[in-house]
């Protein structure tokens, strides 16, 4: 068995540089087939009618006209007469059509009546809330006792309200049957290897008979785990009706049923001495996650305060089921955390940043990578040279202020397998039934294969996407690019070994004496002793290396647990309350890095998205309807590209975070933004704004009581 | 519910939103009136030809090359393109004129097909992103977008990149500030914006924006 360890730097070619995207041709040139652009002969278009209500009885349901007419090829029922739906936009009936147009007719011709049942979708008034389930209470030492001693105490009230995973490709998928017994679906799912089992569970096939297709998916952020009713009604569709049926939702569903992120409210106490160190905490949060009614927010995040108290509340709404949101439970645990601690420095008239430092040791096992990051950060933000006091920016309208916030992940690999082949022609393959987000999935495989034979990038041929390919994890809390880049390097380990042992002799030494180095198989130290890659590879015989890798496996290729800082400058116009990015510094770690370049696309990504939800993107529930009033891309506002200010990405390399191994990169930066932002609005205009996103009329309410409008 | 009617004046600039309002009118009506009479009525007061619901022969210049198809009037070029041509590359993502991730290029200007009818692209030069490379050459922006990484999942890159190209044919010399106010109806959700207003801008510097277009 060969030792399986990663090239430490100097000896890598790939790993670690700048590498564009593989599948960046195919998408930029629209070639690229997600779920929602296949189309298969004869393939009819599936619809949904949906419950307008948030609480209801379906009393009548008559679909008769709709069977009726020319074009619908099959009608299915979902939920009948006496079902009780508990969240708008919920599924009653599905159909397909010829055309999406007839669909679409056959969906308003179906006559529905409901009882509608009182509702309840405003969880921040926890006490009208029909159902809230408190937690137990967590309690580390003597919470009262410090609180009462400390020398400073704050106490505010911070809230994060729900938002939508908004993928631009809508949840969805074809489905096509080859015969009664086998079908395939071509679906939009972070989960390729998981979706047969959850498809044949529910149509009666074995899971060997369902092969799920995913080359691309259009986002998915945490929100596309699960086949779904959906799926389920989509492959029954296409059953009955003896043809493919493809079944995307609609934006308006999309927005209001398809993801939610939970939202979480909380009263804090921070107690402190007069040198900041902090002594007690006392918090109790609550929020939603729909019907489900989860997502405790993780309190106090990051900081261990010696003395705390913390008690969380599900409260139970009439809206659709949370989804993991990017990093599920950490922006909101970030944003309620890095406000009261800012809130407590204001109080002390400290820098925020001073704080942080001087508490470096209760930041838990990455205590020092934290403080590192923290001095990095203010380097790159020119902190010390920027900051003011809190409120202290002078008297004009616009008014500048800067804010920070850490976060922390785990990233830990997930199980992956790998199927690698060497041909005798040198050519190379690998087969992983995993999926590319947009993260570099794809990319990564083929740099770890190219690194470890030596041969250049477009020697190696990587196929992911298809759940006939070995299994391998969901791609969920950053953990796909440890567990495919262990198996891939596992497998490549492998299949360098069995080539040695082939081409050994003919260079006259052991095969422990043999590297793959830049398109040759050499002895080690002496790079005229070689053989050419073509050369070496034509001794393998007729049949090709035929090897597999898998994670976790022996060697230590991974790891987890990462830390992050992030800095943001805004200015406010306290007339209009808006705020504007003038620039953010994000500092992360994340182990081994492999492709800089998608790595710090990551990064730049979240920083963005996390502008959206600090700023602007919110669920707008209507207490009385209980519908989601924005769901819609016009009114659910995302930023644009003059919405970002300047982004400055710092990713952490160097030996001591390379022996890591590889860690997942795709929550961590997400976590900060919403808090950097929140605290870098209060540190401008002199008050709190409690809520994220800080819009405009938010900002303004905030100033009205602070006595500064 | 397929009583629509589409009034069409030979080639007008008839607006989804105009049309949907028409057609909202045209549901109303209904059930005060039949809607042939409705659409007598109407038809007598603006002199307007009546067609559809049922499909119609169209013919679409998309890309150098005629198609020839039968489309109901209320089909959009989005829908066309996409479901009648299997031209996937424009998206289909809000399907209300806000995000552009179905961005074509209409006689020069850039186009949310998804709020232009089938109907009323006829006669006029449509450009995909399927037909912007040479070939295997890639256009400059698509390109700049790859070397950038103004990419992430990929589904608002078609759209963008159509977006970006006819910003710089008509904004050959942009700055950040034209750039960002150019392309402020094209949204992203992976945020690529970093690198997409880095692609615009090397592209623009290279003066390379007017290239491979036709």
């Amino acid at each position: 068995m060969p030792e399986y360890y990663w090239p430490e730097e100097g000896k890598r070619s790939l790993i670690g540089k700048r590498h564009s995207r593989l599948d960046g041709p195919a998408k930029v040139s629209g070639k690229a087939r997600y779920a929602y652009d296949t189309n298969r002969p004869g393939m009819l278009f599936g619809k949904g009618l949906r419950c307008p209500h948030a609480h209801a009885r379906i009393t009548k349901l008559d679909t008769s006209a709709a069977k009726k007419m020319p074009g619908v090829k099959a009608v299915r029922v979902v939920q009948d007469v006496g079902s009780e739906i508990h969240f708008a936009l919920d599924e009653i009936v599905f159909l397909a059509a010829v055309t999406e147009e007839i669909a679409t007719d056959a969906i308003r011709a179906i006559k529905v009546e409901y009882e509608v049942l009182p509702h309840f979708v405003t969880e921040e008034q926890r006490d009208k809330a029909p159902e809230a389930k408190p937690a137990e209470e967590e309690v580390t030492g003597e919470p009262n006792a410090a609180m009462e001693a400390a020398d400073v105490k704050v106490e505010g009230y911070y809230g994060i309200v729900p938002i939508a995973h908004c993928c631009l490709e809508a949840h969805g998928q074809v489905c096509e049957w080859e015969d009664e017994q086998n079908m395939t679906t071509w679906c939009s799912t972070q989960n390729v290897s998981g979706m047969p089992a959850q498809f044949a569970e529910k149509l009666n096939i074995p899971a060997s008979n369902v092969r799920a297709v995913t080359q691309y998916m259009g986002g998915g952020f945490g929100s596309k785990f699960s086949a779904d009713r959906w799926g389920i009604e989509c492959a029954e569709l296409a059953r009955e009706a003896g043809a493919p049926v493809k079944l995307m939702l609609e934006r308006d569903a999309e927005m209001t049923v398809a993801g939610d992120r939970p939202s979480a409210y909380a009263r804090i106490q921070l107690g402190a001495k007069r040198d900041g160190t902090l002594t007690a905490w006392v918090s109790e949060s609550w929020g939603s996650g729909g019907v489900g009614g989860r997502g405790a927010p993780p309190l106090p995040y990051i900081f261990q305060v010696p003395n705390r108290r913390h008690q969380h509340t599900a409260v139970r709404t009439n809206r659709a089921g949370a989804r993991a949101w990017r990093a599920p439970r950490h922006p909101q645990a970030c944003h309620l955390t890095m406000g009261v601690l800012e809130d407590l420095a204001a109080e002390l008239r400290m820098d925020p940043l001073d704080l942080f430092l001087k508490n470096v040791s209760i930041m838990g096992p990455r205590a020092k990578t934290f403080e590192e990051e923290l001095k990095k950060a203010a380097e790159l933000m020119e902190w010390k040279k920027k900051w003011h006091p809190r409120g202290d920016s002078g008297s004009g309208r616009v008014k500048r202020g800067l804010g920070l916030a850490m976060h922390t992940w785990g990233g830990r690999a997930h199980r992956s397998n790998c199927e690698l082949l060497v041909y005798p022609d040198g050519s190379v393959e690998a087969k992983l039934g995993s999926q590319d987000l947009g993260t570099g999935t794809r990319t990564v495989i083929a740099i770890v294969l190219a690194e470890t034979f030596g041969v250049p990038l477009a020697a190696v041929k990587v196929n992911i996407g298809d759940s006939r390919y070995p299994a391998s994890g969901a791609s969920g809390g950053s953990t796909t690019v440890g567990g495919v880049s262990s198996s891939t390097r596992r497998a490549a380990l492998n299949a360098l070994e069995q080539l040695f042992a082939k081409v050994a002799p003919d260079l006259g030494v052991s095969p422990d004496q043999l590297e793959a180095v830049e398109g040759r198989i050499q002895v080690k130290g002496n790079s005229g002793k070689n053989l050419s890659w073509k050369q070496a590879t034509a001794k393998i015989g007729v049949n090709p290396i035929s090897v597999t890798g898998a994670n976790p496996g022996v060697g230590k290729l991974n790891d987890s647990g990462v830390g992050g800082v992030q800095m943001a400058d805004v200015s406010v116009d306290v007339e209009t309350g808006l705020v504007k990015i003038n620039k953010m510094v994000a500092v992360q770690d994340c182990g081994l890095i492999i492709d800089l370049k998608t790595a710090e696309s990551q990064v730049y990504g979240a920083l963005i998205m996390g502008i959206a939800y600090a700023l602007s993107e919110e669920k707008i529930v209507d207490p009385v309807t209980g519908r989601i009033l924005n769901a819609n891309m016009e009114f659910y506002k995302l930023p644009g590209v003059g919405d970002i200010g300047e982004l400055v990405v710092h990713m952490m390399k160097g030996r001591r975070y390379d022996e890591r191994g590889v860690i997942g990169l795709g929550e961590p930066p997400v976590i900060s933004p919403g808090a950097a932002i929140g605290n870098a609005v209060a540190n401008a205009i002199g008050v709190r704004v409690p809520y994220l996103p800080a819009t405009p009329d938010r900002v303004l309410s905030a100033l009205e009581k602070g006595g500064m409008a | 519910m397929g009583k629509e009617k589409k009034v069409d004046k030979g080639g007008s600039n008839l607006s989804r939103r105009d049309f949907l309002r028409g057609s909202t009118a045209g549901a109303l009506s209904t059930g005060l009136l039949s809607g042939r009479a409705m659409g007598g009525a109407a038809e007598a007061a603006v002199d307007v030809q009546i067609l559809g619901p049922e499909p119609l022969p169209m013919m679409l210049r998309i890309n150098g090359k005629t198609h020839r198809m039968k489309l109901e009037p209320r089909v959009t070029l989005l829908d066309a393109l996409r479901n009648h041509l299997d031209l996937t590359g424009a998206k289909k993502v809000c399907d209300r004129a806000t995000c552009g991730a179905c961005t074509v290029i209409l006689n020069g200007k850039p186009a949310y097909a998804c709020t232009v009818l089938a109907i009323e692209a006829q006669g006029k030069e449509i450009q995909t992103i399927e037909g912007l490379a040479s070939g295997e050459e890639l256009h400059p922006m698509q390109a700049a977008f790859i070397e950038n990484d103004a990419q992430q999942c990929g589904f608002c890159t078609p759209g963008f990149v159509m977006a970006c190209k006819a910003f710089l044919d008509q904004n050959p010399n942009p700055s950040r500030e034209d750039i960002e106010k150019g392309l402020g109806g094209n949204l992203c959700r992976c945020g690529t914006y970093v690198g997409i207003r880095q692609a615009v801008l090397d592209v623009a510097r290279a003066g390379k924006g007017g290239e491979g277009n036709a």
